[in-house]
């Protein structure tokens, strides 16, 4: 008998119009205030002036907010699914985190620094913390994204094999072959080459690979640690002994920080730049794809590169430090996304040392569950034996990820992470952090084991998955091929 | 599988023509647009660039992959084929024919010596 | 305080299942000497003292004073419905689109999105956002280079300070050489553009609040082949002409005004829209419209094979988030307020600038009228600008943006006013500067 699942409608049902499509002329939702009257066309002069408006939606409040809302049913969400993606850590975000980032939203960064001791007292806190939890010397809070930490903690490499004259000798970036694209991307966007170091059987580094591909024209390797397949890399300081033999720095990508927070620091393992993702380890929300943030930290030999402004203290003012003596410069306007800034200091104030250990503690022990649950469930793991936050699995053979993936979005689950990393074929990356409950973990290896029976059932059923979304699987080829990227008005 | 007795081919899966007037025509192989799957889109090179063997040349884009197509031998582009841009499609449907990516002028056969035959292609480079 | 659901039993169901004795056999990878260092931080706390804490923080700030303040980022009406919906949990806590079914609402939004800064700028094609004005700009720089594959950008002084700064940043590691041309008077010179020039970069209004003569700068660019970058207001776009209609082959510039709070510089979003030709070189996510198996309309990020989690070293940047959150916030701002109220917007805030600057003339203070401003503009005073800002800030007024030395203008600051701004306010501030700076 089919159990499968069956199309459902959703409460705004199967066809949501654009927001355009909404529009009616002369509507408006809403009126900002009018206190003056005055001929704008004439103070701007009319060679400036448009001279037909943009085509905004024209809407009432009331189609405005049915609109959204609608868009909002067909959005899964942390608050809504759970989220298993490997890499992503995405934990439950805390309402009161919101609660703490409405507190300082009327700010103007161009504010005296006498009227911002609040918000600058705050992110002082902020570098101390996060400066303590990596166990680096000195933390900058600019940039906007991981990737964006990535290209501040290369730069400030690339600053100071400079300041050495070793510029021109130092070309290469190490990267492991299992590593994050962002990686490579931010190495050549620095202008360095990058090459790759394989991965041992094991899931680690491939060590004599390493060693070998070390030389004085290396410039820096980056790392994760656990690495990306979840697995900690127990010869770190071998490694990075090595690296600084011949003078390289080290990069810690801090994608994987949820594992360690708290037990284990970067800054210990010999690390000269760590970058952190807030988004992941300290529980900004995703926003559905950004705003992030990804602070950078620093060993005291890198200080002087940092970007501008730092937060600094003199006389017992906080204020902004732009007196870095070799800084890279700036790597985005203002202080960074400041929002983001003040939920992961809630965060971190709420949890503290202990909670904030507890954190990878369960991380690590809800991950390792799910590992043994799935095998129940008829999954192969990559690399089988106990990991950190996160593994990787593979499907029995016959069964692609690709659609056991999209067959899980009928249960309302969002799937893990798909063919990543790169060196395992069907890959499946699994990471479901430590605010999902034991219940949770066993519905989702249970409906992953069910999906693999319910394909033997009806082999289609699989491959032509999702089936009860609010639309089924999309025609990416023909989005690629004929990109259509904005609405088009019908001719008036 | 597809791979005619009459062309080159590299172990990264382009196939060459015999030279006509100095110049081969280049193209990737039926295994190769089968991998890649839908082909969306060709970043071709410019008539005049100068390519040493085994540089990139071209790219093929699919939805999840993007491939750099290397040149056989080194060579000068004479020619690209332009209806590529609204029609990336003939590179699966037609890859050795309608599907053909950029021309090469060339100053001698040597170099397309190194290739590889239609039976040592499919032995070498599809069934790994 | 924390949010872990494990009970005991829960945790010794775990370790059963794993079969591990305790949680520390989980972590017996890390060697002895990296583990459980000593750790500097407090204890946590219930929310309740939580929140105290942050209030205590609060109270160290000044906010919900006459404020005159701009140079990018600007105090505007943002209806009460604008916040509502954007903070709505399904949007707040989604992740990145990478299973378009189930991520349609975000995916539709921001095709809106593009659709609405398209119609704005006069482009036709946007991505979904990039951190800020800033490095949208520096990443529009990079793209022109790789398009025209040449070497040498040059940007008018009369951009936002900090957008010229991060230009730096992200040029000088790739060889890409930087030239500033100067502004004469309030407005940019005509720079020189040689036929190794990938990109002119202006901003208009620019820095100081003045009006550019976009159609003299993108003649120039042209000429030689090289393309126009054109840094923009956003809201100001509800009545200047929009670039793409100019001739700019980019446009890029800050969202904040369009439906962000302030927020203390961030986060908001940066915007980024180029002409056809270019498209293939546009860094960042984009999403695009397609049909599901049954022909049903839907949307997908589409053209990632330029993007670093497919081409890796050889991507377009580095780049692998957008800032959905914020842009989503502008996209529903934009709707409540339709193009009449954005012009509306646009136009009390030249008004209520021009109120401000004839008022401050008329008690004697010297501003710049000579040419023509939008809703900012200079004033020149005998007290030093950060002085001056420190003088406004003891009398409740949060005033002044120091003009940089590197402008040549002495002692100057900017003045901005939005429809926000009241005849009080505006009171306010004549009474304090006539005390700072005419009772001498």
């Amino acid at each position: 008998m089919k159990t499968l699942p069956q199309k459902r409608s959703n409460f705004a049902g199967n066809y949501v119009p654009l927001i355009f499509e909404r529009s009616r002329p002369g509507r408006r939702a809403s009126r900002p205030p009018i206190r003056r009257t005055g001929n704008v066309s004439a103070l701007l002069g009319t060679d400036n002036v448009r001279q037909t408006p943009p085509r905004l939606p024209e809407v009432s409040e009331l189609d405005l907010v049915r609109h959204y809302t609608a868009l909002a049913h067909r959005q899964m969400s942390i608050d809504g699914n759970p989220y298993f993606l490997g890499s992503c850590t995405m934990k439950y975000n805390p309402k009161v985190n919101e609660e703490a980032a409405r507190m300082f939203t009327k700010l103007h960064p161009y504010q005296d620094p006498r009227e911002t001791q609040g918000a600058l007292r705050l992110l002082f806190n902020l570098q101390t913390s996060l400066a303590e939890l990596t166990g680096m010397n000195a933390v900058t809070l600019q940039p906007a994204a991981g990737a964006h930490g990535e290209l501040t903690g290369m730069l400030m490499i690339k600053a100071y094999h400079q300041s050495n004259g070793e510029e021109d000798q130092r070309r290469v970036v190490l990267v492991p072959d299992s590593a994050h694209g962002t990686n490579p991307a931010t190495a050549t966007m620095v202008g360095y080459e990058v090459e790759e170091i394989p991965t041992d059987i094991n899931g680690e580094v491939d060590v004599d690979h390493f060693l070998s591909a070390l030389g004085p024209h290396v410039a820096a390797i980056m790392l994760t640690n656990p690495n990306t397949v979840g697995i900690f890399e127990t010869k770190i300081m071998e490694l990075s002994k090595a690296a600084h033999s011949f003078g390289a720095q080290l990069y810690y990508d801090g994608a994987n920080a949820n594992a360690i927070v708290g037990r284990a620091r970067p800054g210990d393992m010999g690390f000269d730049v760590v970058h952190l993702n807030l988004h992941k380890t300290f529980t900004t929300p995703h926003g559905g794809g950004g705003p992030g943030a990804g602070p950078v930290g620093v060993k005291r030999h890198l200080k002087d590169f940092l970007p501008t402004p730092l937060i600094g203290k003199e006389d017992g003012q906080f204020t902004a430090d732009y007196s870095v003596p070799q800084s890279i410069g700036r790597m985005r306007s203002f202080y960074g996304n400041f929002g983001n800034l003040v939920r992961a200091y809630t965060y971190i104030r709420a949890l503290g040392k202990e909670g904030l250990r507890g954190v990878s503690t369960m991380a690590v022990l809800n991950a390792n569950y799910l590992r043994v649950k799935l095998v129940e469930a008829g999954y192969e793991i990559a690399f089988d034996r106990i990991n950190m936050h996160e593994f990787v699995a593979r499907p029995p053979s016959g069964f692609k990820t690709i659609d056991i993936a999209k067959a899980m979005l009928d249960y309302g689950i969002h799937p893990m992470t798909v063919y990543f990393p790169l060196i395992v074929k069907e890959a499946m990356m699994l990471e479901p952090t430590e605010t999902e409950s034991i219940e949770s973990i066993d519905r989702y290896a249970e409906i992953m084991g069910n999906i693999l029976r319910e394909a033997d059932a009806d082999p289609d059923y699989l491959s032509t998955a999702p089936h009860a979304t609010p639309v089924l699987r999309l025609d990416e080829v023909r989005a690629a091929r004929h990109p259509k990227l904005r609405h088009t008005f019908p001719p008036q | 599988m597809d791979f005619p007795e009459d062309l080159r081919y590299t172990s990264t899966h382009e196939w060459a023509s015999a030279a006509e007037n100095g110049v081969i025509t280049i193209g990737i192989t039926d295994f190769a647009q089968d991998q890649l799957g839908d082909v969306v889109f060709v970043e071709l090179p410019q008539l005049g660039d100068q390519f040493e063997q085994g540089d990139p040349v071209a790219v093929v884009e699919s939805v999840k992959t993007a491939s750099d197509i290397y040149a056989p031998t080194k060579g000068t582009v004479v020619e690209v084929n332009s209806n590529l841009e609204d029609s990336p499609e003939e590179i699966n449907s037609d890859p050795y024919s309608r599907g053909w990516i950029f021309r090469l002028a060339i100053d001698s056969t040597n170099e397309l010596s190194d290739l590889l035959d239609a039976k040592a292609y499919r032995l070498n480079a599809v069934e790994e | 305080m924390d949010y872990l659901p494990h009970t005991l039993e829960d945790i010794e169901k775990a370790l059963r299942t794993v079969g591990v004795r305790d949680v520390e056999d989980l972590f017996s990878d890390i060697p002895k000497a990296l583990s459980n260092p000593e750790i500097n931080l407090p204890s946590g706390m219930d929310e309740d003292t939580l929140l105290r804490h942050l209030k205590e923080l609060q109270n160290q700030n000044s906010t919900d004073q006459p404020c005159f303040l701009g140079g990018g980022i600007r105090h505007h009406f943002f209806p009460s419905v604008t916040q509502q919906l954007a903070s709505k949990p399904e949007f707040l806590t989604a992740y990145t689109a990478y299973q378009p079914e189930v991520s349609q609402g975000l995916l539709q939004a921001t095709f809106e999105y593009q659709t609405m800064m398209s119609e704005l700028t006069g482009l036709p094609i946007s991505n979904a956002s990039m951190y800020d004005g800033a490095t949208a700009t520096a990443e529009a720089a990079l793209l022109a280079a790789r398009a025209t594959n040449r070497s040498k950008v040059l940007v008018s002084r009369g951009i936002h300070p900090e957008t010229l700064e991060v230009l730096k940043t992200y040029l000088t590691p790739l060889k890409i050489s930087l030239e500033v041309f100067e502004l004469d008077g309030l407005t940019s010179s005509i720079p020189f553009v040689d036929k190794d020039t990938a990109c002119v970069i202006a901003q208009n209004p620019n820095f100081l609040g003045y009006l550019e003569s976009v159609p003299n700068l993108v003649e120039a660019s042209h000429k030689m082949g090289a393309l126009y970058v054109a840094v923009s207001d956003p809201v100001a776009l509800g009545i200047l002409k929009p670039p793409g209609s100019q001739g700019a082959d980019i446009v890029t510039g800050d969202g904040q005004t369009l439906g962000n709070p302030v927020n203390f510089g961030g986060p908001s979003f940066g915007f980024l829209l180029v002409s056809e030709r270019l498209v293939r070189q546009m860094p960042g996510r984009v999403v695009g419209e397609t049909v599901d198996t049954e022909g049903q309309r839907g949307f997908v990020l589409t053209l990632q094979a330029r993007e670093q989690h497919i081409r890796r070293g050889k991507a377009k940047s580095n780049i692998c988030s957008n800032h959905q959150l914020t842009a989503l916030m502008a996209t529903i701002n934009l709707a409540a307020l339709g193009p009449q109220g954005l012009q509306e917007i646009a136009e009390q805030s030249v008004l209520a600038a021009h109120e401000l600057a004839d008022k401050l003339s008329r008690v004697g203070i010297t501003v710049r009228q000579e040419s023509t401003f939008f809703n900012e503009f200079l004033i020149e005073t005998e007290t030093s600008p950060l002085k001056l800002r420190q003088e406004f800030s003891l009398r409740g007024i949060s005033a002044g943006i120091p003009v940089p030395q590197t402008f040549n203008f002495g002692n100057a600051s900017i003045l901005a006013a939005t429809e926000l701004t009241t005849k009080e306010d505006i009171d306010a501030l004549l009474k304090a500067i006539t005390e700072i700076e005419l009772s001498k």
